[in-house]
């Protein structure tokens, strides 16, 4: 096989500063997994249908598998891992583990990095507003329910609203 | 137990309960928000190769040659793998031992594995691939169950009942045509139910590590990892003590990561070839060429009924598409005919299914194995009875429940049965009375209802060891572990143990490491599949917790002066029940066991009760507990392109009881999900023509819904105990995925007056119907004829009001 000389990038990682080499053909998607351990970002085809491995470059959702590494170069990437500060989950994380947005668990990050960008931008997204801004990332586990309620109920607790889950959702009807 | 900043704090004011039934975090889902759990392709090891799998291109041929020597010399592969490597069969059932690890004398679908790379690099191993030589002689290729009715030559497998017939059932429960013979209305329809796929959104992967003193261990994404022990150790020739076998948490899973695989055994090889560790994960592409998904499956019943609606007899035929492999196909088969049963009283029931090979990717169990199909088929047909004999649809099941405590025609014993309830609550809450026959054109509601197993009442290979285990240990600090064998694939199964043990135990779930999925660690549960595990598994801790704290409670009652049945175990405190101002924490009771006894472990395990069906064919069906649904659909059609929108669907689950009420909500919604898939887009469709290409092997093609396609859904718990379960718990993991296509079929007919006797139905379909509809046409899309099977001589099983015994008679063969 060739072997490609690897090249090395500066970008902001989570907030930190990052120098990594890797050979140049790599998606973003493999330097994160396989050259910084940062395997929270998930896969689900690679070919930028399912959303799984979607991440945040200088804030907006990207599928990483269609991302080169190189152009991240002086960039600031964000994945799941830099969601959860000091030891304290973010608020949306804080929802989908209280209830149920996360199941199987694969396609959680991408959800969680999707859902923190729509907020970033629209601090009181309506349900329409959130389905379509989650509408290029696909679940098979929860039928999405569950993922709308934590998106809204993190977004109330951002708002400094002191919200609670609906009984029913919870509980039945 | 509530305390602030305690991460197991109830997400709203439960009802008055302690854990049982409380919407609590799942114990992994901090680790799941936070991409903290590790999956089979997060894991990376030290000098880990890379494995590729080379896959037929042709869809039945014969191998005339492979030459993988100029792959082998390529830098950087370490090792090739071949068919004749690896002579071994498995598979998933005793009875169909039929593949290989990589293909040895011929493929049997396009996708079939031939050989096998491990080099130190991906790219490395992919091009390898390119230089591994296979000549194929190409055989006639079968498409459809019906060309493999029609053409018994040549045979896809050398076994089987009769030409490329795998499975040929026929069981007859006291005398159908009769019992239909004497129904005011004779009523007869024919139903197809395309194949769908799983579609888990992670993609399988596994690696294996071999240690120069003989031991293999693998990592993999399985829902089975006691039945990938077993394959290996088969194929590969190793005693099961040197194997161990790790299930990751699965990225989803079911049913498609229920069968032992290929690509597990030959990483196991190369590693025990390479001495290194081998990783593999699969494509996407290579994701639908494992498949194992829903069968399709062409229906025919005939069914009697009074003009009361009471059902005097039925006639049910499925002919399956099972695609290469035996895989589950003997179960699944059965599974078509067994569940017709428990919902409607059907007194006299006759029951023939035959299972084909054809050359596509095998077909297996999804989420609801087998039942699906026959569900749809029976809820749309008693729609139509329903419209003939002028009944409320609602009403007419009302009529017809099965008694709770009662047997059925073919000896499945219904326990709890909480389906009335169910019907009564869907009715209500869609406002049906008021919608039914009465919404404008284009608009339209429909209901069907299901049940499910709670797991099956026998083992997969004949044993009569238990089907869960559970070890329990008490540490000194309060903090408790349980091990099991279940495998955590998004449902919950690490949570219910944990909250089993709570209970019991007075404890936080959060004070309880989980341990499970590890055949090193931990006693056998037979895997996540049939909706098992929550029962079987929870009992097993349920007797594993149960024996701890009668253990610890002797010694505690020693301590306080009381009698050991006066002890209570509440707030992580053990105290008197008389005076809880009297007690101790929990840890110091352990201690207080530890010091008397020494060291406190116990165990638990689960063994379903013996079926009441003794003939053959009675091992499918039976189950400790049935779980019920219903479900209203509400939908909209547009009568000028066919499109059907799903706004709402109602759904009452009798999931006996609640471990964890929002877990529950959760699987509820999930089944919604992808019920509502296989109503509308879903098929995993081939090409017709000699190649027998699957047509969409990729996630953007194979249309499954997303967030705008998705339905609102209102859910109403309906908590029925069954005395089989765990504090009364039944599944909920598959049936409420089952009425979700009838009720939308019959939703479609409500809406614009024609019947789409298939799923997915698709906007073409919908619009055909319409058109010829307009054109005096019936105004219905479906199969029209049945195929002839050479059935054989039925099984025939006196009913138990006939005076049976659960055994078949032995008849003369009529002349």
């Amino acid at each position: 096989m060739t072997t490609e000389s690897k090249i090395k990038i500066a970008f902001d990682v989570n907030g930190e500063a990052t120098e990594v080499a890797f050979a140049p053909h790599k998606t973003l998607l493999e330097v994160l997994r396989e050259d910084l351990g940062l395997t929270g970002t998930k896969h689900g085809c690679e070919l930028g249908e399912c959303g799984t491995c979607t991440v945040l470059l200088d804030g907006t959702p990207v599928l990483s598998c269609l991302v080169l590494g190189l152009a991240c170069a002086g960039h600031a990437v964000r994945t799941v891992e830099g969601m959860a500060q000091n030891g304290k989950l973010h608020p949306l994380q804080e929802t989908f583990a209280d209830l149920g947005a996360a199941q199987c668990g694969y396609c959680t990050p991408a959800f969680l990095l999707a859902a923190e960008a729509l907020l970033a931008a629209n601090p009181k997204p309506t349900r329409d507003e959130i389905k379509e801004a989650l509408a290029g990332n696909l679940c098979r586990c929860t039928g999405y329910i569950k993922i709308y309620e934590a998106v809204e109920l993190a977004a109330a607790r951002m708002r400094g609203e002191n919200a609670e889950p609906r009984a029913e959702s919870l509980y039945g009807s | 137990m509530a305390r602030k900043g305690d991460s197991s704090r109830p997400t709203a004011r439960p009802p008055d309960r302690r854990i049982i039934g409380r919407a609590l975090r799942k114990v992994d889902a901090t680790s799941k928000v936070t991409g903290a759990t590790k999956f089979a392709d997060d894991l990376a090891f030290p000098r880990m190769l890379y494995c590729k799998l080379l896959r037929s291109t042709q869809p039945h041929a014969r191998i005339k040659s492979i030459d993988a020597s100029a792959a082998a010399k390529l830098d950087g592969v370490q090792a090739v793998l071949v068919g004749r490597d690896l002579p071994i069969p498995f598979g998933i059932l005793p009875v169909s031992q039929d593949e290989h690890t990589l293909c040895v004398d011929k493929v049997r679908f396009l996708g079939d594995p031939v050989a096998a790379v491990a080099a130190t690099t991906e790219e490395t191993a992919t091009a390898a691939l390119d230089l591994i030589k296979v000549e194929y002689e190409s055989l006639k290729a079968f498409a459809s169950a019906e060309e493999a009715v029609e053409h018994p030559e040549p045979r896809i497998h050398d076994y089987g009942d009769t030409g490329n017939l795998h499975k040929v059932i026929d069981l007859e429960f006291g005398d159908a045509d009769a019992g239909i013979a004497e129904g005011d209305i004779v009523r007869e329809d024919l139903f197809f139910f395309e194949g769908s796929t799983h579609l888990p959104m992670e993609q399988h992967a596994a690696v294996a590590q071999w240690s120069p003193d003989g031991k293999l261990t693998l990592w993999s994404s399985t829902q089975t990892p006691h039945y990938v022990h077993r394959a290996l150790a088969k194929v590969l020739e190793l005693p099961a003590a040197r194997i161990r076998v790790i299930a990751t948490p699965n990225g989803g899973g079911f049913g498609g990561k229920s069968d032992p695989f290929s690509h597990e055994i030959a990483v196991a090889k190369l590693a025990m070839m390479t001495g290194r560790p081998v990783k593999i994960t699969l494509t996407r592409e290579e994701v639908f060429y494992c498949h194992r998904g829903r069968h399709p499956t062409l229906m025919w019943v005939r069914t009697g009924v009074k003009n009361d609606g009471s059902i005097t007899g039925m006639h049910f035929r499925s002919l399956l598409d099972g695609g290469a492999y035996g895989s589950y196909g003997v179960a699944s088969t059965y599974y078509t005919g067994a569940l017709q049963t428990v919902t409607y009283h059907i007194p006299r029931y006759h029951f023939q299914g035959a299972r084909a090979f054809t050359n596509k990717a095998p077909c297996g169990p999804k989420r609801g194995h087998g039942t699906p199909q026959p569900r749809f088929a029976l809820e749309v047909h008693i729609d139509k009875i329903a419209e003939q004999l002028s009944f409320d649809p609602a009403e007419l099941r009302l009529k017809t429940l099965v008694p709770a405590n009662s047997l059925t025609a073919n000896y499945l014993r219904v326990g709890s049965m909480g389906l009335g309830k169910c019907i009564e609550k869907v009715v209500e809450g869609s406002e049906w009375k008021r919608k039914f026959r009465k919404l404008p054109r284009g608009r339209g509601v429909g209901l069907a209802c299901s049940s499910y197993i709670s797991g099956a009442g026998l083992p997969i290979y004949w044993n009569n060891m238990p089907h869960s285990g559970v070890q329990l240990k008490c540490d000194r600090g309060g903090g408790v572990t349980v091990f099991c064998g279940s495998t955590e694939i998004g449902q919950g199964s690490d949570s219910i143990l944990a909250y089993i043990v709570a209970e019991v135990l007075g404890i936080d779930p959060f004070d309880i490491a989980v341990v499970t999925a590890d055949t090193d660690l931990t006693p056998v549960d037979l895997g996540s599949y049939s909706s098992r595990v929550t029962l079987m598994s929870g009992n097993a801790a349920l007797q594993a917790a149960e024996r701890a704290r009668q253990i610890i409670a002797l010694h505690a009652a020693k301590k306080l002066e009381i009698p050991a049945d006066r002890v209570t175990f509440a707030d992580r405190r053990v105290s008197d029940a008389k005076d809880p101002k009297r007690g101790m924490s929990f840890a110091e009771a352990v201690q207080l066991a530890e010091a008397a006894e020494g060291t406190i472990g116990t165990v638990g395990s689960y063994t379903p009760p013996q079926s009441a069906g003794k003939y053959r064919g009675a091992g499918v069906g039976p189950s400790p507990a049935y779980s019920y649904s219903a479900c209203v659909a509400e939908v909209d059609v547009d009568p000028e392109t066919g499109i059907v929108r799903v706004p709402t669907i109602w759904i009452a689950h009798d999931v006996g009881r609640s471990i964890n009420s929002a877990a529950v909500i959760g699987q509820v919604e999930g089944s919604i999900y992808m019920g509502l898939g296989e109503a509308l887009m879903e098929e995993m469709a081939y090409r017709g023509d000699l190649k027998v290409v699957h047509k969409i092997p990729s996630l953007l093609e194979y249309k499954s819904p997303t967030t705008l396609e998705m339905c609102d859904v209102i859910t109403y718990l309906v908590e029925d105990p069954d005395p089989n379960g765990p504090f009364g718990a039944k599944e909920v993991g598959q049936g409420p995925l089952l009425p979700v296509m009838p009720a939308v079929a019959n939703a479609v007919y409500d809406a614009v007056g024609v019947r789409i006797d298939e799923v997915p139905i698709t906007p073409e379909k919908v619009l055909k119907a319409i058109r010829g509809k307009a054109k005096g046409e019936a105004g219905r899309v479906g199969p029209t004829r049945f195929p002839d099977i050479p059935w054989p001589e039925p099984t025939r099983v006196p009913t138990p009001w006939e005076g049976g015994d659960g055994k078949a008679v032995v008849l003369a063969k009529a002349p």
